[in-house]
């Protein structure tokens, strides 16, 4: 409540000015009507948090009492030497449109840090030509690729995978960066900007200007090592953890289903595994969307497994499929290394020895009328077998695209493979593989690991007048061509696998599309989600972050698709779903079964939910260099993420120092002043305060 | 602000005050207890005070603002009423206390004064009253921005720690004036003690318009300080004599010490 805010009965100088707020404050819990009146809070921010690795630290920090800057609102490249060497009022917080957010602009401010208290970035709705802060080289250093595994491929030199790639998300930064949307609130600070800190005919503007304060400490320095030994300071009950690895869960399933309980190599078992990844990252925390660069290949996989359901039960193939999904590739191949290195321990279903070859679907956002590339590994393939059997797979895949309009190619020179999962394979052993893509040497996406690559990046459009349930439906040309990927892929994997040519149908790509890239809460993706999951769906696309606290939205989504696509439905109970060992026939230890919410029936309120029985399950994804405990490996990822207490960001009015150090002045003459005069009136009230009544005034 | 403004606007407040306390009321323990007896009846009244403006803002009409407009002007007449009603409670319970000290003490002289109480319990609403207006601007004052953002006044800071030390000030003249009224059955001064303290807060209803408020204010003050060192036994002969520093002939004159 707010007795506080009645103050002083007498001194209602904050009353009239603010007796608006008081109304607001009754019914609201946080009351304090002087900070309303200095501050405004900014709500839709998103920071650039640290990253740690073996060697270094990328990322922006701020001080651990925030930066405040006065906002500058930069025009264009030529205005930067305001802030940087003009104007008068350092630090300076600058305001960047999304065209002026460059390597070149950056890295200026980085070299003149101690004038630029911290950047916000403006991030409009639609996109620039081109835009990508990952590195040229993706993961190149965890690679197959190195100076002991074709030197000449190693280092991108001879393709260059992203050469629109400016390396800002891996830069060090030591002031804050933001990113605004463009909404009410940065037209509010624009407006405050420009009634209060624009010059005025050349000359200085005038206190109080306009300034910003940016709050992002992370705790987390240096590198990788030296965080995690931090962590291990137990000096304290509760020990101050400093940061954390990145990592999830990787989501595998498989045709026929292998024992959960018995690992390591399996006697005569061949398997092809056809893998994607799940993940993709952007400068900012936490808002990646990853639409052609991992959703396209993840949706095409799943609608695969989902096609290949019904022809493996009629006439299953001699191989098992092996469907995996990948989580931390960005970050140095943190799935699949931690996969391969079970494998090569004895943690997994099944080992290298058993893998016949791999399939991978890379980044492929096909429009219609343009071909498919088939990626492999020359190095590899100089092994007569190896070769061989690649052959045979880019066979059984250029067989499958009968009927549909575009070809699948091998690109013409000797290139190395893209940065994919598959080369973590192939560090461990020379296994076949493709990875296909719809790139032939550098990649199409001209936004590979930044926040414009969405959902209008893959041209994926609904008319306006649909409702969201009808958007899920709605058929879009994007779904069409990535129906026919998947159609590929599919009879490709069954020919692989040893099955016959046969016609695979039936693919539902554009929910799945809808609900990865437009809004997760739909109906559909409510009816297979677990009850106790559902409130993971939001309305907007789930975020492809890998994340640190193994528990990101699209693993499950994808664990649960995976399971309602390629599992069966069973007449299971509640209960008897969380013990189906129990009952004779079922075997939590071949499958998994999962409770699902099911679909709303037509007349009715409740849902239908069924006990799901599939072969899917979840296999941690945390790098091997955490687990051996090598923080400086240069083998494994070793990536980590800061930790930090608060992140907030604020603007406000500053007042001249001038104004300040008189204030201070002013308060210290008038102390001085009152003692003086209280010292002499003290000494000298005797005389002062005797007067006409001193006879009867002896013991007054 | 900052911390400089922080420190500004604490001593433009308090510093009149802490200089009272520290050369006159902090050596002797017994002033110490009366002021803060003071302050806590000042606390009273505005605790009471506050019920009443809560209860009848909740069951008011929220949206209607001329009718909290209205409800304000009323919180603030009747704090002001409060405060006089709880200043003569004060009075009432120091004459019976005086009466109860002089039978305890050993001494057979009062060991403090109705006019040095009036002058400590002034006191001591100031301090409270001043602690109230003053604290939650300081807590605010501290972090980098000053008040502005949404066209508000910037001299906010100043104007309230100027305002403060007015109020404490005029808080213990009114004190003493109140009780010298009170001991001569003086009801009319009584009367324009009320007065002007509900002048000066009405005056704060000029804000921010902070000039129109604090030049009055201080005009009020002036006067009223005037009239409680009249009261108290002060005069210009007096005066006179201790700035011309011949108080020392006068004591000597007098046979009285120092």
């Amino acid at each position: 409540t707010c007795v506080q805010c009645l103050g002083d009965g007498n001194t209602s100088l904050q009353k009239l000015a603010t007796s608006i707020v008081f109304f607001f404050c009754l019914s609201d819990v946080s009351c304090n009507s002087v900070e309303q009146k200095i501050y405004v809070e900014l709500n839709n921010t998103v920071p650039c948090v640290r990253l740690l690795n073996a060697t270094h630290q990328i990322g922006c920090q701020s001080s651990i009492s925030g930066d405040t800057g006065v906002i500058h609102v930069l025009e264009s490249e030529a205005d930067l030497e305001w802030p940087l060497s003009k104007g008068p009022n350092p630090p300076y917080m600058v305001l960047l449109e999304s065209s002026l957010f460059t390597r070149s602009i950056m890295m200026k401010m980085k070299n003149e840090s101690n004038r630029v208290a911290g950047v916000a970035v403006v991030v409009p709705n639609t996109s620039p030509p081109e835009f990508s802060p990952h590195t040229t080289c993706p993961n190149e250093n965890t690679g197959v690729y190195s100076d002991n595994y074709g030197p000449n491929l190693a280092h991108c030199n001879t393709t260059v995978w992203n050469p629109r790639g400016n390396g800002l998300s891996y830069e060090e930064f030591d002031f804050p960066v933001f990113s605004l949307k463009e909404d009410n609130e940065t037209e509010f600070i624009k407006q405050c900007y420009l009634d209060h800190n624009r010059a005025v005919n050349g000359s200085a503007p005038q206190y109080p200007l306009c300034a910003m304060q940016l709050f992002s400490h992370m705790h987390a320095v240096t590198n990788t090592p030296t965080c995690m030994r931090r962590n291990d300071i137990n000096f304290s009950i509760n020990p101050e953890m400093v940061c954390d690895p990145l990592g999830d869960y990787n989501v595998w399933g498989s045709i026929r289903p292998y024992n959960d309980t018995v690992f390591g190599h399996k006697e005569n078992e061949s398997v092809v595994i056809a893998a994607a990844r799940l993940d993709s990252r952007a400068f900012f925390w936490e808002v990646s969307t990853g639409a052609e660069g991992s959703v396209s290949g993840f949706v095409t996989l799943l609608a695969a497994a989902q096609a290949l359901r019904e022809v493996t039960h009629e006439a299953p193939p001699t191989r098992n499929i092996l469907f995996a999904f990948f989580q931390g590739e960005t970050f140095d191949y943190i799935g699949s290394s931690r996969m391969v290195y079970d494998m090569e321990n004895g943690k997994f279903v099944i080992d290298l020895d058993n893998i016949h070859s791999v399939l991978e679907i890379g980044q492929v956002a096909v429009h219609s009328g343009t071909n498919l590339f088939l990626h492999s590994d020359p190095v590899s393939r100089r092994n007569n077998t190896v070769n061989d059997e690649v052959k045979n797979l880019v066979n059984n895949l250029q067989s499958s695209t009968a009927g549909l309009s575009f070809l699948l190619v091998e690109p013409n020179v000797s290139q190395p493979l893209p940065p994919s999962s598959l080369q973590r394979f192939l560090r461990a052993q020379p296994i076949p593989g493709i990875v296909l893509a719809d790139h032939e040497s550098a990649f199409n996406n001209r936004y590979y690991e930044s926040f414009y690559d969405n959902a209008a990046n893959l041209n994926l459009t609904y008319p306006s007048d649909l409702s969201p349930e009808e958007q899920l439906e709605f058929v879009t040309d994007t779904a069409k061509s990535l129906t026919d990927v998947a159609t590929v892929v599919a009879r490709a994997l069954y020919k692989q696998a040893g099955g016959n040519e046969s016609l695979v149908n039936n693919i539902k790509v554009t929910q799945m599309l809808y609900g990865f890239l437009v809004s997760s809460n739909n109906s559909w993706f409510q009816a297979v989600m677990a009850p106790e999951l559902k409130n993971i769906l939001k309305p907007s696309p789930p975020e492809y972050y890998v994340g640190v606290a193994m528990s990101s939205t699209p693993t499950r989504l994808v664990q649960y698709l995976l399971a309602n696509l390629t599992g069966a439905a069973t007449n299971l109970t509640q209960s008897q779903c969380q013990k189906p060992d129990e009952l004779p026939n079922e075997s939590r230890q071949m499958y998994s079964y999962l409770w699902v919410q099911g679909i709303v029936p037509p007349n009715s309120t409740e849902r239908d939910s069924f006990c799901v029985r599939a072969s899917v399950r979840l296999t941690k994804a945390v790098s091997p260099a955490f687990e051996l405990g090598e923080y400086a490996s240069k083998d494994y990822s070793t990536w980590t993420e800061s930790r930090w207490k608060f992140i907030k960001a604020r603007i406000f009015l500053v007042a001249s120092r001038d104004l300040e150090m008189l204030t201070l002045g002013v308060g210290v003459a008038v102390l001085f002043t009152s003692l003086l005069v209280t010292y002499f009136i003290s000494t000298k009230a005797d005389v002062l305060f005797s007067s006409t009544r001193e006879p009867a005034s002896a013991a007054y | 602000m900052t911390a400089s403004v922080f420190f500004g606007c604490t001593f433009i407040a308090f510093g009149p005050a802490i200089a009272l306390f520290l050369f006159t009321i902090a050596r002797d323990p017994l002033r110490v207890i009366f002021l803060i007896a003071g302050a806590f009846f000042w606390l009273c009244s505005l605790l009471l005070s506050s019920l009443v403006w809560f209860i009848t803002v909740q069951i008011s009409n929220k949206e209607s603002s001329s009718q909290q407009k209205g409800l304000l002007i009323f919180g603030v007449v009747l704090s002001v009423l409060l405060q006089e009603t709880f200043r003569f409670g004060y009075y009432k319970l120091l004459k019976k206390a005086n009466e109860g000290l002089l039978m305890l003490s050993a001494e057979e002289t009062m060991p403090i004064s109705i006019r040095q109480l009036a002058y400590v319990s002034g006191l001591g609403f100031g301090f409270m009253s001043g602690a109230f207006s003053m604290v939650n601007i300081l807590a605010d004052s501290v972090g980098p921005g000053t008040i502005g953002i949404h066209g508000d006044s910037q001299h906010y800071f100043l104007s309230s720690a100027f305002m403060t030390m007015a109020i404490i000030l005029l808080h213990m003249f009114w004190g003493v004036v109140f009780f010298d009224s009170c001991e001569k059955q003086h009801w009319w001064s009584l009367a324009v003690v009320v007065i002007s303290h509900l002048l000066v807060s009405c005056l704060t209803f000029q804000n921010p318009q902070y000039v129109g408020s604090l030049v009055p204010t201080y005009i009020i003050v002036f006067l009223v300080g005037l009239w409680a060192f009249f009261c108290s036994g002060g005069s210009l002969r007096n005066l006179k004599l201790c700035l011309t520093c011949k108080d020392k002939d006068f004591l000597l004159a007098n046979h009285r010490p120092r």
